[in-house]
């Protein structure tokens, strides 16, 4: 029953975060004068009266404290307001990117950890081996080089040779997964190894570390003593305990993980929530912008507890109280 | 994030049994460090790499003066191509060809170059200063003030910063001095998270109970007697977030949220680039060559300097130095007997 308590109270905090965030993004509305907002999305030749107009549809005239007022009931009711552009409801035009941005967030993130975690443990048995040099190489480069110039890089050396040579498999873009898993894999896993490679570096060096400072335990020690095999102590014993910090350092690298997104959408011209919030950038769009920080916010914190409970299940020594 | 923790972990583990050393040595800690940092020839390779690059900043305006090309001079002639398109490496002068502009494409990175240290080495200066200040104050009173600070630190590490780096280009609009407040923003927030630790755990020492004593602030505790023990894990997380920085700021540039053409930033230039791959390899790939170059040798450095830091590297050095030995032995055909009785490591 403990849990249910904790489940309760993690989620009203999140909701304090998220509530929190949600003000913040509110009050960038009014960074700037409302007159010259109204009067962007005008355009130029507007008059006078267009911009009154403009901002008595968009309810800018009202009191502070009643907007913001409308804009929590509005986020309560799942309401995210207006494109200022296209009169869509955000959620609409965010629930119509959500495809790409999912499928490219998921993919990442199974390779990552894959990688990661792999490589991270085969150095560490290995230490100082022709393999654990390589990767600690490799995990150098993969932490220097930046999303988007890994993104470019790929597209330069892999997609733009093989295609200009027939071979139309990889390639940019977005498919979706209903047009059939081979197009749809094709499409996308230049995308995932470039959101994959810098997190995948992080983790090899972080599990690599946990794990050979995990190993020179004297648990391990009795294990091997007992006769134990070499396996089992890795898996059951050494992992296990080596893994509680990999983990929560995962709740930390959600965000990460959603800024990288947007990166590599652009970089490959993948549609997706970052891109729209990107070209919102452009038009001045605000609502979509701020729809995309709180939904991302919510996101987050639901990932981080979702951590939690992935690391209370993990360490025996973590109850959840 | 915690990898610097753990670097600065044991960067500083390592303070307080090197001062053990210190008098029999006769040398000081910081010349240990130097001794060992000297001995490793990736280090100093990545040593001289970030400071040719800093030379190569400063120095900009001769690379335009030597080439005659302007930075921001652009040559519809000679640097472009009959399509219109930027001329290959080594074409009509143009040492690194041109960009899409028809602009000479070495000159332009090389003031690249200094956007990008400038952002970096400045931006991590002051969220240095930031979040020393604000671990120092969480670590020290401890409490509620702990307590306040650390989950607004959690908070900020774990925001995506691009999507907040989007909402406030949007409202401010892109400027130098946003994504340097930006970086910074984002940047001390894993300072403070250190520095807390470690502050942490030196305020227990006895020295402290000792300045106390002798009737010593709050203050002068922790400007005095703590900061200088901070100083070795702080070095060692500075010259790792400067390359974060340098990221940080290139991939806003490329999203168009950072510096704004025709200002050259590596982040701008390879979004331009990417519009001319297929005609143009160069292009994209020397902007991104000199990005990695920069922050690669700056991750070198710091963990060269975070092992050199270390009084276990001394042994690691030897040890490897031994196997090399009774390497060479068993290939002489000589049995590696007396290397097996000596331990490696003492």
């Amino acid at each position: 029953m403990a849990i249910v308590g904790y489940l309760i109270r993690r989620i009203l905090s999140g909701l304090v975060v998220v509530w929190l965030v949600a003000t913040a993004s509110f009050f960038l509305f009014f960074a700037r004068p409302v007159e010259t907002v109204a009067r962007q999305l005008a355009g130029r030749a507007a008059t006078p009266q267009v911009i009154n107009e403009v901002i008595q549809n968009l309810g800018l005239n009202q009191p502070i404290l009643t907007q913001y007022w409308h804009f929590l009931d509005n986020l309560l009711h799942g309401n995210l307001g207006f494109s200022y552009y296209t009169g869509q409801t955000v959620d609409q035009v965010l629930k119509a990117d959500l495809p790409p941005t999912i499928s490219l967030v998921i993919g990442a993130t199974i390779l990552w950890l894959v990688f990661g975690l792999g490589v991270g443990i085969i150095s560490a048995t290995r230490a100082r081996s022709l393999f654990d040099r390589v990767a600690s190489v490799g995990v150098l480069i993969g932490l220097s080089l930046p999303v988007f110039v890994t993104g470019e890089l790929l597209i330069l050396f892999i997609f733009q040779p093989l295609y200009s040579h027939g071979f139309h498999w990889i390639n940019t873009g977005y498919v979706g997964i209903t047009s059939g898993i081979v197009p749809f894999v094709g499409h996308m896993i230049l995308p995932w190894i470039t959101l994959a490679t810098v997190q995948a570096a992080v983790y090899t060096r972080l599990s690599r570390g946990q794990l050979l400072e995990t190993l020179g335990e004297d648990y391990i020690r009795t294990a091997r003593s007992k006769g134990l095999s070499e396996r089992r102590i890795l898996y059951r014993h050494a992992v296990r305990a080596a893994l509680t910090p990999v983990v929560s350092q995962l709740g930390v690298d959600v965000g990460t993980l959603l800024g990288g997104a947007v990166v590599v959408e652009t970089v490959f011209g993948l549609g997706g929530v970052g891109q729209v919030a990107l070209e919102a950038v452009d038009q001045d769009n605000l609502p979509v912008i701020i729809g995309t920080v709180i939904i991302a916010a919510v996101f987050v914190v639901f990932a981080n507890i979702v951590v939690d409970l992935v690391y209370a299940a993990l360490d025996p020594r973590v109850r959840i109280t | 994030m915690s990898i610097l923790e753990e670097a600065a972990n044991e960067a500083a583990a390592t303070v307080g049994a090197q001062e053990g050393a210190h008098n029999v040595m006769g040398r000081t800690q910081w010349q240990l460090t130097w001794g060992r940092l000297r001995s490793d020839k990736v280090s100093m390779i990545a040593l001289v790499v970030v400071i040719l690059m800093i030379i190569i900043a400063l120095a900009a305006p001769a690379f335009a003066a030597v080439t005659g090309h302007p930075v921001d001079a652009a040559y519809p002639d000679t640097g472009e191509n009959a399509f219109g398109n930027p001329v290959a490496p080594g074409v009509n002068g143009f040492i690194l060809g041109t960009d899409s502009a028809g602009r000479d494409l070495l000159v332009r990175i090389v003031y690249g170059a200094r956007i990008s240290l400038f952002v970096g080495i400045v931006t991590t200066a002051i969220a240095l200063v930031l979040g020393v200040a604000v671990g120092l104050i969480a670590g020290y009173f401890g409490g509620i003030v702990d307590t306040v600070l650390a989950r607004f630190t959690d908070a900020v590490l774990a925001f995506p910063y691009v999507l907040l780096a989007l909402a406030l280009a949007t409202v401010f609009g892109p400027s130098l001095l946003l994504i340097m407040i930006l970086i910074t923003f984002f940047s001390w927030a894993g300072i403070a998270r250190i520095v807390r630790g470690q502050t942490l755990s030196l305020k227990e020492k006895e020295y402290i109970e000792a300045a106390r004593s002798l009737g010593a602030g709050p203050f002068r505790i922790m400007f005095y007697d703590i900061l200088p023990n901070l100083l070795a894990p702080v070095l060692v997380v500075g010259t790792l977030y400067i390359p974060n920085a340098v990221v940080f700021e290139s991939t806003l540039s490329y999203l168009g949220l950072g510096i704004q053409p025709p200002t050259p930033s590596w982040g701008n230039m390879l979004s331009d680039a990417s519009n001319f791959y297929q005609v143009a390899w160069w292009y994209v790939f020397f902007p991104a060559l000199f990005l990695l170059i920069t922050t690669l040798a700056f991750n070198l450095l710091g963990d060269g300097i975070r092992d050199a830091m270390d009084p276990r590297t001394e042994r690691l050095i030897a040890a490897r130095r031994m196997r090399k030995r009774s390497l060479r032995r068993k290939n002489a055909g000589t049995p590696p007997a007396t290397v097996q009785l000596q331990q490696p490591g003492n």
